[in-house]
């Protein structure tokens, strides 16, 4: 435990020298498999459970309720404006705790390596994924490590599996959702994707556009303490506010109305959706999320939201209604509705 | 954003919407050319604020829709072929062929690649000497420049792995081959913006003299289209037949002369067929014979294909106006954009997967049944 919790230095703790790349021993189980483990996961993600060493992390939590999720990342490239594998590992399953109104706690990690990449690259995940869990409140308990064939993965894969606890009455899920619910959106939407899409196609913009990528929990928290009665949560993710919505409306079958001039994308990001012909609500976000509060208590959620570091750009975006159950309705910019629905596959850009 | 928003305004849209029920006394029906004009028309619900009577029809414009399935069935044997590395624009990937589409061919390792210029495809071919780069280059007057420079360029810095399957078409033959039709209901057209952009409009003269229809060159946002549906309406209302200009801010009379220059250069004018519709003499362009050794179909011997389009399908139809998308019996069940049946349910500028995406199954099939009613 002391050297696991001995001052976290920055420098890669694998001897670059000796092993410049991962060899499929460190997934072999033997001694290089060992040095991996103690140096780098253990140093670096240092806390009581993981230094526990056991097959698997033990602890006590208050009788209750709990929720439990996991989420493997395969983003290309690793790095981008804004984030990497190893802080959005961390994000995306703080963020579908949170979404189930639980306080994240616990988080698992399995990495799968590919034989050959830098170890310069995994230290550079490993030191990002520490300090998206120190910003997140969560402590990296157990994990796994595999290394595979060169040419049988794409340099780093990551599962994090999360456990949180739900420290509240309230039951949020999109059974709960009701007529006349208001649908408060936390911020801008589509920078991920379009961070993502430039670093991966090498497009060019005037300015760097960088990934919304963030821990969501704070933010959930905020609302459930202030008394707002949050009625269902959902992180924009792939696929983005409109496949979000449409699942909602349909799980519930419920009708819901949104306006697309209340719906906030930033100049930049709606210039690249211009160029390639991209439409914002199908886009990807990492610290997004849409939220059905009581009608209510909008205003109280509103100053909740604009109260909280993720939130100063919150919206409501729309309301839920008895028309079109199962459907989404959008009034576009001229006055006129169309239904949003879900995309097939990925946008892919326009011709012309 | 600039130059976006100001063509977007509410007040303004419904101020148009309400100069238009004013002016517009009998019914008309009026073609929208551009797929990108579809897409704008859906996605903001412009047809939605129009009087009953005026109505817009949706024209061939979408290069994904009407590039013919056998050339999508070229490019899937050459894009599995291991020496090759096939670069498309996105929306092509998608499109059913006789088999599969281009997906697929990437899923079962192919080497497919999604490209945002045929110059990134160049660039690909300079960087990978020991492999064939082709790019497969689709699309009205518009893309055809571009096209043109990547090949010019390609005979002129000695890029000898690079070539090109060609699949251009023109819009001015296509829009006579829907006047003289015998089932047409076109009475105006707004022309696409873009592709005047390119051509400039003299072209269409001709065309509004001699099928006496009025042509109104338009843009692409909300107003544009709303005002290009004023212009067309008030000329038809008052019995005239020119062509007139709405798009004024990108659209010279003349077009652009070095663009207009580059495809003579480098294309001649061919018939083409056209997915859905049929061969349309000197609809489409093809390589001149000094750059005939760019053409992909030659250098990988894939010249004579044919294939069969799914009898269901109406996109034919569809294309020409004649039938909206929702008329068709296979509209939303055997026919979407998991499973198109046809061009037009695949690509976002395709009329019926505009009308699917926008509109959804159900608000189409109520639609239609209001119409029978």
């Amino acid at each position: 435990m002391a050297q696991a919790l001995k001052e976290f230095s920055l420098a890669c703790p694998i001897p670059i020298e000796q092993y410049p790349t991962v060899l499929l021993a460190h997934g072999g189980g033997g001694k290089l498999m060992h040095d991996l483990i103690e140096r780098m996961f253990v140093t670096s993600f240092g806390n009581p459970l993981l230094a526990a060493r056991h097959d698997g992390a033990v602890f006590n939590v208050d009788a209750g309720r709990l929720a439990f999720t996991t989420d493997s990342y395969v983003v290309r490239p690793l790095f981008f404006p804004g984030g990497d594998i190893g802080s959005l590992a961390v994000n995306g399953t703080v963020n579908d705790l949170a979404m189930c109104g639980a306080r994240p706690l616990y988080l698992s990690v399995g990495f799968i390596l590919e034989e050959g990449l830098p170890m310069e690259t995994l230290w550079r995940v490993v030191r990002s994924m520490r300090q998206a869990a120190e910003t997140a409140g969560v402590s990296l308990v157990t994990g796994d490590t595999k290394v595979v064939d060169r040419g049988k993965g794409d340099e780093i894969f990551i599962n994090t599996a999360g456990v949180g606890v739900i420290e509240h009455d309230q039951r949020i899920g999109p059974d709960r959702v009701r007529i006349g619910d208001a649908i408060l959106v936390n911020g801008d939407l589509g920078r991920h994707g379009i961070a993502i899409m430039a670093a991966r196609e090498g497009l060019e913009f005037e300015c760097t556009i960088e990934s919304d990528c963030a821990p969501l929990a704070g933010l959930v928290r905020d609302l459930i303490a202030a008394g707002v009665e949050v009625h269902c949560l959902r992180d924009l993710t792939r696929g983005g506010l409109a496949s979000a919505l449409c699942e909602i409306a349909e799980a519930a079958s419920v009708g819901i109305a949104i306006k697309e001039a209340d719906i906030s994308v930033r100049e930049d990001v709606q210039g690249a959706c211009e160029i390639l012909g991209f439409d914002p609500l199908y886009l990807a976000n990492e610290g997004r999320l849409v939220a059905f509060v009581s009608a209510r208590d909008v205003e109280l959620a509103m100053q909740v939201m604009k109260g909280h570091a993720l939130g100063h750009g919150a919206r409501m975006i729309g309301s839920v209604s008895c028309d079109y159950p199962g459907s989404v309705m959008l009034k576009s910019r001229i006055g006129s509705n169309r239904i949003v629905d879900m995309f097939t596959g990925e946008q892919l850009p326009r011709i012309c | 954003m600039k130059y976006v928003d100001e063509y977007r305004g509410e007040p303004e849209a419904q101020g148009f919407a309400r100069a238009i029920s004013r002016i517009t006394t009998r019914p008309w029906t009026i073609m929208e050319v551009c797929g990108g004009q579809t897409h704008a028309i859906v996605k903001f619900g412009i047809d939605e604020l129009l009087p009953k009577q005026v109505e817009l029809v949706h024209g061939p414009g979408c290069p994904v829709c009407v590039t013919p399935l056998e050339l999508i069935d070229k490019a899937i044997a050459i894009a599995s072929r291991p020496e090759v590395i096939f670069c498309s624009f996105g929306d092509m990937l998608r499109v059913p062929g006789s088999a599969k589409d281009l997906l697929v061919v990437k899923a079962s390792g192919g080497d497919v690649r999604i490209v945002y210029s045929p110059m990134d495809a160049l660039k690909v071919a300079q960087a990978n000497p020991s492999k064939q780069v082709v790019f497969f280059a689709v699309g009205f007057e518009t893309t055809a420049p571009a096209n043109a420079m990547a090949v010019f360029q390609a005979d002129n810095q000695g890029i000898d792995n690079f070539s090109i399957l060609v699949s251009h078409v023109l819009v001015p033959p296509a829009m006579e081959a829907i006047l003289s039709s015998a089932i047409n209901r076109v009475q105006g057209f707004l022309a696409a913006g873009h592709v005047c952009t390119v051509m400039g409009y003299e072209e269409y003269g001709p065309i509004a003299a001699k099928y006496q229809v009025p042509i109104v060159v338009t843009g692409f946002e909300p107003l544009d289209i709303l005002q290009g549906v004023y212009m067309c309406v008030k000329q038809l209302e008052e019995g005239r037949a020119e062509v007139e200009n709405q798009y004024t801010r990108s659209v010279r009379r003349e077009g652009n002369l070095p663009a207009q220059e580059l495809i003579r250069d480098v294309f001649r004018i061919v018939p083409r067929k056209w997915r859905g519709v049929g061969e349309i003499p000197q609809s489409g362009l093809g390589l001149r014979e000094k750059y005939q050794r760019f053409d992909a179909e030659d250098r990988f011997g894939v010249t004579d294909y044919t294939a069969e389009e799914s009898p269901e399908c109406i996109s034919g139809l569809v294309l020409q106006g004649v039938k909206k998308p929702f008329e068709c019996s296979a509209f939303g069940t055997r026919c979407t954009p998991e499973q198109p049946l046809g061009a037009t349910m695949v690509s976002s500028e395709g009329a019926c997967a505009a009308y699917y995406r926008y509109r959804g199954v159900r608000a189409s099939a109520l639609a239609a049944a209001t119409k029978e009613i």
